[in-house]
């Protein structure tokens, strides 16, 4: 079967046609394993031994047979596509079935979708990633693919906010980033026992501490839509141009591929046009409350 | 040779841009001060005389409660400035103050700089200006992480 793809944005042109779009791919549980508290990443690899290539930033329609789909961000090295990594929160019918998957179950996949974090966009330019929560996820493929090519980046810095001490994602990831000399790694939580020696407050508070160019630096920011607009405020004040901001937006994604609309923010579907986004495409309907 | 602070201060980002003559004020309150990890630079309640810059180290910022313990509401390091209770009547700490690890600050003497503002308000409103975007930054702070953006 043929399908249209549908189009979101004005003037848009109708996209090629895909074989099949609703169709999940097989892929088998190689390993999973808790992340915090109620976080886990799943390794998978395809059934038909076809590795999936993906873009930094893109996801997947993940598919429990019987419960659900979900739609999941990548959080795997897309130099290594052999294995398909997911870091997925537990909140959800879909999520907590896929959490008790085992080894060698099955589970269905379409994808990968969506827009990728313009990397290459980035190169010669100061980076700053900001992370929230499990929006360290999504991001981390970037992470990978700016240290594999170190060379084309100006400074390097990865600010992370999390809740507690123990929700902070890959820790021990984090560790040895910040044993690297051409990456300022700084976490910070919103709370915390007496006994952590890091960061406490709010992950914007992190954002004076770290040297960059403002003019000539790109930011890439995924977290809770309310922390990704306190970001994008507190970067634009030390002028990072608008257009130079990219975030990641989370919606109901159902589809995927832009044709049952629940996803739509004003002209865009989240799954098609997004997840990520420039700033300047969608500053001011970030501040619709009607959308 | 004894080594005045007016080069150390004028390095600190509250103070970037202060004019001269009121940095030389701010100089004749200000000394140097050390603390050991653990060690508090000040206790609620306590009388708020002086404020700090912290030029190394880092500082948890802590209040008490009977039932929880002290709870760290934020840590503060190098370039940030500690508290303005001194500022403010009556005059007293609203919370603790723990040095996480070995912290340098410059501290300065809040009571003598509440007499030089009140004969100068040129000093006066440049300092209350600068405190003001400190409160207005963690006021912005606070009520993002009263939100608990990462509960849901």
């Amino acid at each position: 079967m043929k399908t249209d793809i549908g189009t979101a944005g004005p003037g848009r042109q109708t996209e090629p046609t895909l074989d099949d779009p609703i169709l999940p791919r097989m892929f088998q549980v190689r390993r999973i394993f808790s992340e915090t508290a109620d976080s886990f990443s799943c390794e998978l690899q395809p059934s038909d031994g076809e590795v999936m290539h993906f873009s930094p930033g893109q996801f997947n329609m993940l598919y429990v047979f019987g419960v659900g789909e979900i739609p999941i961000s990548i959080s795997g090295n897309p130099d290594k596509p052999k294995l398909l990594v997911h870091t997925i929160r537990s909140v959800g019918p879909a999520s907590k079935a896929i959490r008790r998957l085992k080894r060698g179950d099955l589970i269905g996949v379409r994808g990968p979708y969506g827009t990728g974090w313009p990397v290459k966009g980035a190169e010669g330019n100061d980076v700053v990633i900001v992370a929230g929560g499990i929006g360290l996820a999504p991001l981390r493929p970037l992470i990978y693919r700016v240290l594999a090519e170190r060379e084309k980046y100006g400074r390097v810095a990865l600010l992370v906010g999390a809740r507690t001490p123990g929700d902070i994602l890959f820790q021990r990831q984090l560790e040895r980033w910040r044993g690297r000399l051409d990456i300022d790694v700084l976490v910070t939580v919103d709370k915390a026992p007496r006994s952590w020696r890091g960061n406490v407050g709010v992950v914007t508070s992190l954002i004076p501490k770290i040297r960059f160019d403002p003019a000539t630096t790109t930011a890439f920011v995924c977290g809770p839509e309310v922390m990704m607009r306190f970001t994008a405020m507190e970067l634009e004040v030390r002028g990072v141009p608008t257009s130079n901001l990219h975030f990641s937006l989370e919606r109901n994604m159902k589809c995927g591929i832009g044709l049952c609309g629940h996803c739509q923010l004003g002209p865009y579907f989240i799954c098609k046009d997004g997840p990520v986004l420039g700033l300047d495409k969608i500053k001011k309907l970030m501040a619709l409350r009607e959308i | 040779m004894h080594q005045t602070l007016e080069p150390i201060m004028a390095e600190q980002p509250f103070l970037k841009g202060l004019d001269a003559e009121h940095l030389q004020l701010l100089v004749g309150c200000a000394s140097n001060v050390r603390y050991e990890a653990g060690q508090y630079l000040l206790r609620e309640s306590e009388e708020a005389n002086q404020f700090y810059i912290i030029r190394h180290g880092r500082v948890a910022i802590e209040v008490y409660t009977p039932n929880r313990g002290p709870i760290v509401i934020e840590t503060l390091g190098e370039g940030d400035v500690l508290g303005w209770s001194w500022l403010v009547p009556p005059y007293n700490w609203r919370f603790d103050a723990r040095a996480i690890e070995l912290t340098r600050a410059i501290v300065l003497d809040g009571k003598c700089l509440r007499s030089k503002c009140e004969q100068d308000y040129q000093l006066g409103y440049e300092l209350l200006s600068r405190f003001l975007q400190i409160i207005e930054r963690r006021l912005q702070a606070t009520r993002l992480q009263l939100l608990d953006v990462y509960k849901d």
